[in-house]
């Protein structure tokens, strides 16, 4: 399964959830593994251990570590593998997760 | 990409505002203040953070700007508003910091009751200000079109600046700011 969490107030949001539907279908996954769900409280995303918007996990495992970021409601921020900050996690992390846990 | 908007700052500076004055601490030890009208060619204010990733993503952009201009007397200000209690990355000690782990060609200041931040009624980090001579506000928003690609360069920052510098006014005065919320005390 793949779950896709989101805070709205972060813009990245809609681009996140488009580059992980253009992995899946690069990697031949279902519509129907995805689950999409907006974390709107502290509580929630405490409950979630939710270390920002946007966050991908696959099978329960996130596209890139989180490492130390702190759980809450807040932009995510991720590293490209060419080394640049961005809200965005890098597409290469969405494939090889896919591809990790369905094969291809 | 991000689209350019009407404007998002309803209550906010329009384009011609004057700049509202400010000294504020820097993590060099100085107060900073805007410059004189007239002693500066144009002046830029970046409202931004150490936490967010938009304003990360953005910053090495916004840094060369400020290098690239800084031969033309276009002064950088980067201002950190957000509420370190909540967000403790944002804190004074951590700008320290972070700012001597790196090269920052712009004062990098405090404005730690946020009188600053609402006085220009910034919105996100990054948030941008750009004033002419006179410090008449002539742009404001994001640096440019896509957080996420490197070649845009900050390219509205630099059209508005060049424009400026030309005694021209910007063809895009105004773009919807783009990224994290200022984090506002409770």
């Amino acid at each position: 399964m793949i779950e896709f969490f989101f805070w709205r107030d972060c813009p990245s949001y809609e681009r996140a959830l488009a580059l992980l539907r253009a992995a899946m279908s690069e990697c031949g996954v279902d519509e129907s593994e995805l689950r999409v769900s907006e974390v709107v409280s502290d509580e929630d995303a405490q409950r979630m251990m939710f270390p920002g918007s946007p966050t991908i996990r696959v099978d329960g495992a996130d596209v890139q570590d989180p490492g130390d970021q702190p759980v809450g409601l807040t932009c995510r921020l991720y590293r490209k593998r060419d080394g640049r900050h961005s809200p965005l996690p890098d597409e290469a992390d969405i494939r090889d997760a896919l591809t990790r846990a369905y094969g291809g | 990409m991000i689209g350019e908007s009407a404007s998002k700052r309803p209550n906010g500076l329009r384009p011609g505002a004057k700049a509202p004055p400010f000294a504020l601490p820097g993590v060099d030890g100085e107060i900073h203040s805007l410059p004189a009208p007239g002693d500066a060619a144009a002046t830029v204010i970046v409202f931004t953070c150490n936490h967010c990733p938009y304003a990360l993503a953005w910053h090495d952009r916004v840094a060369t700007a400020a290098r690239d201009y800084a031969d033309r007397n276009v002064r950088f200000f980067a201002i950190n508003a957000n509420d370190a209690t909540r967000y403790p990355a944002d804190s004074f000690e951590a700008m320290r910091e972070r700012a001597a782990g790196d090269s920052w060609p712009m004062p990098y200041l405090h404005d730690a009751d946020q009188r600053v931040a609402r006085a220009y009624d910034a919105q996100t980090t990054p948030d941008l200000y750009v004033f002419d001579r006179d410090l008449n506000l002539v742009y404001s928003g994001a640096p440019d079109a896509d957080f996420d690609d490197l070649s845009q360069n900050a390219a509205w920052l630099r059209d508005a600046l060049d424009a400026t510098l030309a005694g021209a006014a910007p063809d895009r005065p105004e773009t919807g700011p783009v990224g994290c919320s200022i984090k506002w005390r409770e």
